[in-house]
């Protein structure tokens, strides 16, 4: 296409093998809105002990459960802490595991799938065992870690990994399958090249632009599961605070003070919806069937 | 050869196309996609479109049947008439009630034109159920009777066939009756048997010759193939960058051409008297094939299966500097060969001598130093090269992995880039670039790159323009000479492999049917399949690079030009 010359690629684009998003496709609106309050919130999790007025943890029993006010912003949880100060730190864990479970499944998910795609000795064992995992469901799972290795922020993160990498498994593995197909990785195994290095070099870029789209739904839906396992009191431990144990601690005040389960719920949803969308113009942007043939 | 030479200035005009022009959707200043067209055609008569890819002839037929890509494609200009009825301004109604009725059309590929979840015999009934009032038994009579006249073998059950159950051949029967049911006036043919094999080529050739003589339709045959064209146009119309270059009877066209555009085409399309056969560079076998077995499947986990034989028996060789060509239809084991010998898969039988040593059962890993002396060019240039990797990196893959360093393997791509004719700075660029024809280079300087002993080009050229593919030919040839590496040339198109090949070797079902000097093969073929082959091909009695018929060849018996 004579419009799009070598020079307007970025290093994304060729990285993702994006060579053209579609002539025209432009970003609508709403994936735009969903953008901004997407690094609004990211920004004040993450920017929250420079500005928040309170430690989130100090107690103080002269004040507990008082309204909005001026020293106190949503007011006070029933131990006294500053509800404000707790919600904004809080994001900061659950923004953590749910980014940290997205990258540890898609890294775990893409070496083996990759192996399964590739190597067809292989496949057949890899294959049930990622089918057997996925018959796990993650809260149980969950439930039963945090049983076993008490509170914390890694088992929270492995229980959520544990059934979502075989999802990215399968997914690796399609792309991987109809990839190794292509005639010239036939020409690499005849110009010799070592099979780690047709795997990194030929195949694995084929997979990053659906990887990106699965990791933003594995990161959202994250982000959800820690709340419900910290609600149900199997997540981290209630001293970090998360948006999870922050609505499950508010749960029994929830009739006199229903800003304690109302300021967390309306970030996590925000934040939810916010990635989702975004996963869902990604993928747009990156299927192949918006991509014109050049040539 | 027997060229038409049918006059039709009697009969009544079908279709009249007078300066059409299409562009862009919203962008009249862009470049046309189609610019001032004009085209007659009558009854009875066959007129033929031909052109290089991208030269507008598809976008000709979509226009006459109103179905340009919505958004993409528009008519800016212009008039098609098609018994006096105007195109170009007609409603999405109307249309509906012409095509079929007025004007039918046939795709290039039958599986993807029919429905694959539908009977085929349905789907010839549903057009009667759309157009006609017909009556359930009525419409069936009528399509197992367009299904007799098409020459399908036993109508009952092909009715009641899915599109997955019948062969190329029978698919493309079943599209020509479903055409052809309403007996329309204008048939459009878009290269209906580009995809098919020659021998059913030739068939389904005659069969819409037959058809259009007993309805006496008007014909839009649309083809890249000179030799389709030669075998059955009466007129022929080049096209060349969305314009009618020239438009003439085909014996004019054929022996007396007057654009050069029209030249330089029939020029290209090489002819099917063998070249001389090449003395071997040395007398030392490059490459030995013995009694190469290759199975499919089979071996089952509890119960040996029988599996499928798609090589069996195959032994030949190569000499340096010498050119074997395999030859032989789809689903002949002339892939799994050459796939063989570089163990893309691994054979199931027999040896493959390389340099002197049996590579057909190394592991992989011994294998890895006898990669070098066999290289491979493929037939898709599009998906040949790795889209995300620059030219430079692609042709400096396979010396660095034997230990070439960095700036020598790019020292020496820039040399081979010149070797075939690209520009050095191109090196910094990506596949996608580049055209069809620039892609098949490139993939024969990586191949050239590892200074291999024997190149295998399967079907190299066959997805190319016939002057792309002379070229890519004459830099093949030029590379061989230079390096007097062996040649290992697979094709299915006879006249390729006679303007390249010193050796033939005929495969059918996996087996060698006829091995022998180039000259021997072609001219005098011995074995019944391979002289079916042979005068399958279309056009083969003309010579259309001298303009003329092959007044010299042997094979020429019986048919005076």
């Amino acid at each position: 296409m004579a419009e799009l010359s070598p020079s307007r690629h970025s290093a994304f684009q060729v990285l993702t093998g994006l060579f053209s998003l579609p002539a025209g496709a432009r970003v609508g609106a709403g994936p735009m809105i969903a953008a901004a309050i997407l690094v609004a919130i990211v920004l004040a999790s993450l920017l929250a002990p420079l500005y928040v007025p309170y430690d989130p943890l100090a107690m103080d029993s002269m004040s507990r459960l008082k309204p909005p006010s001026e020293m106190h912003l949503l007011g006070t949880d029933q131990y006294g802490r500053d509800t404000f100060s707790r919600v904004m730190t809080g994001g900061r864990v659950s923004l953590l595991i749910g980014v940290g479970a997205a990258l540890v499944s898609v890294v775990i998910g893409l070496v083996i799938g990759l192996v399964a795609g590739f190597f067809r000795a292989a496949d057949g064992i890899i294959m049930r065992i990622m089918d057997s995992l996925m018959a796990i469901p993650a809260i149980l799972l969950a439930i039963a870690l945090v049983a076993l290795n008490g509170p914390s922020l890694g088992s929270v993160i492995i229980a959520i990994t544990i059934p979502e990498v075989p999802r990215v498994v399968r997914l690796v593995r399609s792309v991987v399958l109809s990839a190794r197909e292509e005639p010239y990785v036939e020409a690499a195994i005849a110009l010799g090249s070592s099979m780690p290095k047709i795997l990194v070099q030929h195949l694995m870029p084929n997979t990053l632009a659906p990887l990106i789209v699965q990791g933003t739904y594995i990161c959202a839906s994250a982000i959800l599961i820690e709340a419900i396992l910290s609600f149900l009191g199997a997540g981290v431990s209630t001293e970090i605070p998360t948006w999870g144990n922050i609505m499950a601690e508010g749960r029994s005040y929830f009739q006199v003070k229903p800003g304690l389960i109302f300021w967390p719920g309306l970030l996590l949803s925000l934040c939810i919806l916010a990635i989702n969308l975004l996963g869902d113009t990604a993928r747009d942007l990156l299927d192949p069937r918006m991509k014109k043939r050049e040539g | 050869m027997q060229l038409s030479s049918r006059d039709f200035s009697n009969a009544h005009r079908v279709l009249k196309i007078r300066g059409l022009k299409v562009g862009l959707t919203g962008r009249p200043n862009a470049a046309a996609v189609l610019n001032g067209i004009d085209l007659d055609i009558r009854a009875g008569e066959t007129h033929c479109l031909v052109g290089e890819s991208g030269s507008g002839k598809s976008v000709t037929s979509l226009a006459v049947m109103g179905l340009l890509p919505k958004g993409a494609l528009e008519v800016q200009g212009g008039a098609i008439d098609v018994e006096g009825f105007e195109i170009t301004t007609a409603t999405h109604s109307q249309m509906r009630e012409l095509r079929a009725r007025r004007i039918a059309m046939i795709f290039q590929e039958p599986m993807t034109a029919l429905n694959p979840v539908l009977r085929v015999g349905e789907q010839i009934e549903e057009v009667l159920n759309m157009h006609t009032d017909l009556s359930q038994a009525e419409a069936k009579k009528r399509t197992l009777d367009i299904m007799e006249q098409v020459h399908l073998p036993d109508v009952e059950r092909i009715y009641k066939s899915y599109p997955h159950q019948l062969s190329g051949g029978q698919r493309q029967r079943i599209m020509i009756a479903m055409a052809l049911v309403l007996d329309p006036h204008l048939l459009i043919a878009d290269e209906p048997t580009t995809a098919l094999d020659v021998t059913t080529q030739l068939q389904i050739l005659k069969l819409i010759a037959e058809m259009q003589e007993r309805k006496g339709t008007a014909l839009l045959f649309i083809t890249h193939d000179m030799g389709v064209v030669a075998e059955i146009a009466d007129t022929v119309s080049v096209m060349q960058n969305g314009r009618i270059v020239e438009k003439a009877p085909i014996r004019e066209l054929l022996t007396d051409p007057k654009e050069d555009y029209t030249k330089k085409l029939l020029t290209a399309v090489p002819n099917l008297a063998p070249r001389p056969a090449r003395a071997p560079a040395s007398a030392k076998e490059v490459l030995e094939v013995q009694d190469l077995e290759m199975v499919y499947g089979g071996g089952g986990f509890l119960k040996r299966s029988g599996g499928v034989t798609a090589a069996q028996d195959v032994s030949f060789a190569i000499a340096p500097g010498r050119t074997l060509g395999i030859v032989g239809e789809s689903g002949s084991g002339k892939s799994t060969v050459a796939r063989c010998i570089i163990r893309l898969i691994d054979p199931t039988g027999g040896r493959v001598n390389v340099a002197g040593t049996d590579i057909s059962t190394l592991s992989r890993r011994q294998l890895q130093p006898h990669r070098k002396h066999l290289q491979i060019v493929f037939q898709d240039p599009y998906r040949s090269l790795n889209p995300r990797w620059t030219v430079a990196r692609s042709l400096c893959e396979g010396p660095i992995n034997f230990g070439t360093s960095k700036a020598e393997a790019m020292e020496h791509a820039a040399e081979l880039m010149e070797l075939v004719d690209l520009p050095r700075d191109a090196l910094k660029r990506y596949p996608h670039q580049f055209s069809g024809g620039q892609r098949q280079r490139i993939a024969i300087a990586r191949a050239v790159a590892m200074k291999p002993d024997l190149l295998i080009a399967d079907e190299a050229v066959s997805a190319l323009d016939v002057s792309v593919q002379a070229q890519v030919l004459d830099l093949l040839d030029d590379v061989q000479e230079r390096f007097g590496i062996a040649m290992l040339f697979i094709t299915h198109d006879l006249r390729v492999a006679a303007q390249i090949c010193d050796e033939v070797l005929v495969m059918q079902k996996g087996r060698v049917v006829e091995h022998g000097p180039a000259g021997d093969v072609l001219q005098n073929p011995h074995d019944p399949y391979t002289r079916n082959l042979i005068e399958a091909a279309p056009g083969r009695q003309w010579d259309f690079a001298n303009f003329r018929a092959l007044g010299t060849s042997p094979l020429n018996e019986g048919a005076p030009a």
